[in-house]
């Protein structure tokens, strides 16, 4: 087994127990009678939307926009995924839809 | 007619003259004797295990049945992205095998796709953990909200039910309420073992489909992106209070210009845990339990 493998076994060995960690912990301190504060309860509600905005520019951060296109394959695909969504509501057309346009973009327009 | 017992080979005369023997009290004695072993008086009204289990059974059949129709939409959620998972894998040089191995061990898909990018890359141990501790910082908010609901299940099933508690999951179990006569602890189970199904089988599809795809596979990764702009779209559309959204999209924004695209993360995360607990009493109802 080479040394590239043996990291990449080691690194998701360490993704798996982190990811694990994260699942684990709310039962671990809470799963007794224990009452949550009210501070963790609220940032429970209003967390995933600000952590959803957050995983979007993440996945946008490699966007270059000094350097034509200026990120059109990127806003037009974020476009058409939030317009497919608002007509149809549905996440699998959204999603589709707007990967197989940008992937045209960047293959055949761009 | 010769009589069973007359044809009996040596070493079993016995057993079979047993059983040949008249019947007692209008029945055979095996009969009997299975009556008697099973009837409540011998065992004080309780009923013997493998009963127990028959009454159990059915009732595991109908969780099943129950969870199946409301997995459906993330049967073809995670097909499609558990196989762009599984072609991007194969695309950095990553077999089949390993997209299996990482759907069973990390489970978590948004996670899987920016292990893509560490495994590849070759990332640090140590900057693998940190960045998956703050991916994945939202499970511990989906735990809050479970452990009301998780709080009879008990031992293993509990285990694998906070193992398979991803985005898609904890949405289904949130909102899903078992019918009348379903154990909720295998409805939950069912939920999540059939979904952990779906994105192993798409992922391993994808890994094997990724070395015989015949166009080109560039771009495949904007299902990411695409993923989050779904999810951030279905809480807008939820909620009548959008400063925390505008706080995550506009924190994380500064933070990428300041700090540049490998180090804004964790900057951005503590921003928007700051500013969420600063701005509590502009979030309407949101703030208000």
């Amino acid at each position: 087994m080479s040394a590239g493998t043996l990291h990449s076994l080691a690194l998701v060995a360490v993704i798996t127990a982190a990811t694990l960690l994260t699942r684990v912990l709310p039962f671990l301190i809470f799963g007794g009678k224990k009452e949550a504060p009210r501070l963790i309860l609220y940032l429970g509600r209003v967390l995933p939307c600000a952590i959803m905005g957050m995983l979007v520019v993440y996945c946008l951060r490699s966007t270059d926009l000094t350097a034509p296109p200026y990120g059109a394959a990127e806003a037009l695909g974020v476009l058409a995924a939030v317009l497919l969504h608002l007509w149809r509501r549905s996440s699998l057309l959204s999603i589709a839809g707007a990967t197989v346009l940008y992937m045209v973009l960047v293959q055949a327009v761009f | 007619m010769i009589p069973p017992a007359a044809v009996a080979v040596k070493g079993r005369r016995r057993r079979r003259l047993f059983r040949a023997d008249p019947p007692v009290l209008g029945f055979p004695l095996e009969e009997w004797g299975k009556t008697w072993y099973n009837s409540p008086i011998r065992w004080g009204g309780v009923p013997r295990q493998s009963e127990q289990k028959e009454k159990l059974l059915p009732v595991n059949k109908h969780a099943l049945r129950a969870a199946f129709p409301l997995t459906i939409p993330v049967m073809a959620g995670y097909l499609v992205l558990g196989m762009g998972f599984g072609i991007l894998l194969q695309s950095r040089g990553y077999s089949f095998l390993w997209a299996g191995l990482m759907s069973l061990t990390i489970y978590a898909g948004s996670m899987e796709y920016v292990a893509v990018d560490l495994l590849s890359g070759g990332a640090s141990l140590i900057s693998a953990a940190l960045m998956t501790l703050v991916l994945n910082a939202r499970h511990l908010f989906y735990g809050l909200s479970m452990l009301e609901k998780y709080r009879p299940v008990k031992g293993a099933k509990k285990a694998y039910l906070i193992h398979g508690l991803t985005d898609e999951t904890y949405s289904l179990v949130c909102s899903a309420q078992p019918p009348e006569g379903v154990e909720p602890g295998a409805f939950y189970f069912w939920i999540t073992l059939l979904d952990q199904c779906y994105w192993l089988a798409g992922s391993i599809l994808g890994g094997l489909l990724g070395q015989v795809l015949p166009f080109d596979t560039a771009g495949i990764d904007f299902a990411m992106t695409a993923l989050f702009v779904v999810i951030f779209t279905d809480q807008w559309l939820s909620r009548k209070n959008h400063l925390s959204a505008l706080i995550g999209l506009g924190v994380s924004a500064v933070c990428l210009v300041l700090f540049g695209p490998d180090n804004f993360l964790i900057p951005a995360m503590a921003g928007i845990a700051l500013l969420l607990m600063l701005l509590q009493r502009f979030m309407g109802e949101e703030a208000a339990s």
